[in-house]
């Protein structure tokens, strides 16, 4: 099949396939987003990372339509995405390949009628030619022995790779990866990311990797970006944001508890909680060391 | 509980009456796209009718022994037990048919339903699908809507025959009942258009009212295993007394 959503890309290769401006989200009270600019460049690898529960997830979900903003623009492909109707959705979707971070496979359907379940309801193709595509898909994620296989038969880390060639099968315009590294094992997590190189080298699909392995993400990303306190903390090279320059990024970077970014969750009073408030001589806590950070294996 | 409390799910169960109304609107705008479904269709009469048959042919055939046998004691003070035919397939085709039927509908294929789409919803799949651009709407709940429109008035139907069947076994074969007197008097009385077709129309109502209320709240379950068995319960509760309510005021209007 040929790859018409990556000559779409390489039509347009000097706008941003995404232009988020100014994007302000609240959920449950709780502000998501205050006001973010981002912009996804086509044709390339980007990243976005940031501590749990910062609104990663919540992001794809706006570029996606799945989610409206509570202010702001969210512009795909030259349309907001938040203004469009669902006829107009819904074609921008079809161009859109989504990985979910927990794979969100049709359980009553085979491995192989998963993948082929977006060329099914989309294209009318020859039933050979749709066999041929699904098959060279789960060649490409090592699982065309599993075609005949149901969901529940799988291991988690095949559960990922099958709803990754889901994603694939039509080489969209954009791919969106939800935790990809998610349970997959060494082997694996290297066959995919070499795919996920390959997809966008060779298509020029623009892809949005969401991750925490930043060993991994390195290796393929252009550019991360940082997302932190409902805001973009950090942008850049992978290796620029490796370094650590500004506290956002090296506390992230190095695993650190003690940053702008709080590893506890927002409680009251811990003495309180306890039912110690007021005992005199308290014993301090013991103290617990920060992990070390992670070096980068470097060649002597 | 107090007032505040009982004021607040007052206005919470009015608001799921409303966003119910909403979704059915959904459905009726959805049922266009879902004709290119259309094996999907095929697929859940099969599943929400054929698998339903035996429990209805069950039941049918124990509540028409029952029938057969309450009546015939009752219609023998009066020495009208010739009239049995006529009283029991009366009862069946304009009340118990359709909603005894209903309510095994409900707690057979309503659940099922339920349950099938409220962990659709808890595993992203309805999410997955709209991401694929493909309708859940057209492609899971107006399939299942239509299934229970087709399947209700033809289980209702199944549910009749056999209940009459019952009612012929216990009266004629057992009680010593005549058995031609038992089928002309039965059809002799029987009218096609204002017991038998109101009957169906009764089920088609019903199926209608119990598969949505089986959609909506799988579609609007809260994504977790309690949440689905609520949902699933609620849906057994509402269909329930949802149909019985109906069937009042459907036969106010039909008598």
């Amino acid at each position: 099949m040929t790859a018409p959503n990556a000559l779409h890309n390489a039509a347009k290769p000097d706008e941003a396939l995404i232009r988020i401006r100014g994007l302000r989200t609240v959920l449950n009270g709780k502000t998501i987003f205050d006001g973010v600019d981002l912009d996804i460049p086509r044709g390339r690898i980007t990243a976005v990372m940031g501590p749990s529960g910062t609104g990663k997830t919540t992001l794809m979900r706006h570029i996606t339509g799945q989610r409206a903003p509570d202010a702001g623009e969210i512009v795909v492909d030259g349309r907001d995405v938040a203004k469009i109707g669902r006829r107009e959705l819904f074609g921008l979707r079809e161009k859109i390949g989504y990985l979910f971070q927990n794979s969100a496979l049709l359980t009553d359907y085979s491995v192989f009628e998963n993948v082929a379940f977006p060329l099914r309801q989309h294209l009318r193709l020859p039933e050979e030619l749709l066999r041929n595509i699904v098959l060279t898909k789960l060649q490409a994620v090592g699982l065309r022995g599993a075609a005949e296989l149901m969901p529940a038969e799988l291991s988690g880390g095949m559960v990922r790779r099958v709803a990754l060639a889901r994603a694939i099968v039509r080489d969209p315009m954009l791919i969106i990866y939800d935790e990809p590294f998610v349970g997959l094992d060494p082997i694996a997590l290297n066959q995919i990311l070499k795919l996920i190189k390959t997809l966008n080298q060779t298509l020029g699909i623009t892809s949005i990797l969401v991750g925490h392995e930043l060993a991994a993400v390195r290796l393929v990303a252009d550019s991360i970006y940082l997302i932190a306190g409902g805001k973009i903390a950090a942008h850049g090279a992978p290796e620029e944001l490796a370094r650590g320059e500004t506290p956002w990024t090296r506390q992230f970077f190095s695993g650190e508890a003690d940053g702008p970014v709080p590893f506890h969750y927002p409680a009251s009073d811990y003495a309180t909680q306890l039912g110690l408030a007021g005992k005199a001589a308290l014993a301090p806590p013991p103290v617990v060391p920060a992990p070390r950070a992670i070096e980068p294996d470097r060649k002597p | 509980m107090s007032p505040n409390k009982a004021t607040s799910r007052f206005t919470d169960g009015i608001a799921q009456v409303g966003a119910c109304g909403i979704f059915l609107v959904q459905i009726l705008r959805a049922i266009p796209r879902s004709m290119r479904y259309l094996r999907e269709s095929v697929r859940q009469v099969w599943f929400v009718g054929a698998m339903s048959l035996i429990i209805i042919m069950t039941s049918g055939l124990f509540v028409g022994m029952v029938l057969g046998l309450q009546l015939y004691y009752v219609l023998s003070i009066f020495g009208g037990t010739a009239a049995l035919g006529t009283v029991v397939s009366l009862s069946l085709y304009r009340e118990l048919g359709p909603v005894v039927t209903a309510l095994l509908f409900a707690g057979r294929a309503g659940t099922s339903i339920t349950a099938e789409i409220g962990l659709m919803r808890a595993t992203d799949q309805i999410d997955a699908m709209e991401m694929m651009a493909v309708d859940p709407l057209a492609y899971v709940v107006a399939p299942r809507f239509i299934a229970g429109i087709i399947a209700m008035p033809i289980l209702a139907c199944v549910f009749n025959a056999l209940g009459i069947l019952g009612a012929y076994l216990v009266g004629v074969s057992w009680l010593g009942v005549d058995g031609g007197t038992f089928w002309s008097n039965m059809t002799s009385s029987v009218d096609v258009w204002k017991d038998v077709i109101n009957g169906v129309w009764k089920s088609v109502a019903f199926g209608a009212v119990c598969t949505l209320i089986a959609t909506f709240q799988g579609y609007t379950t809260a994504p977790t295993s309690e949440g689905v068995a609520y949902a699933t319960t609620r849906t057994v509760v509402f269909s329930s007394i949802t149909t019985l309510a109906l069937d009042f005021v459907m036969t106010a209007f039909l008598m």
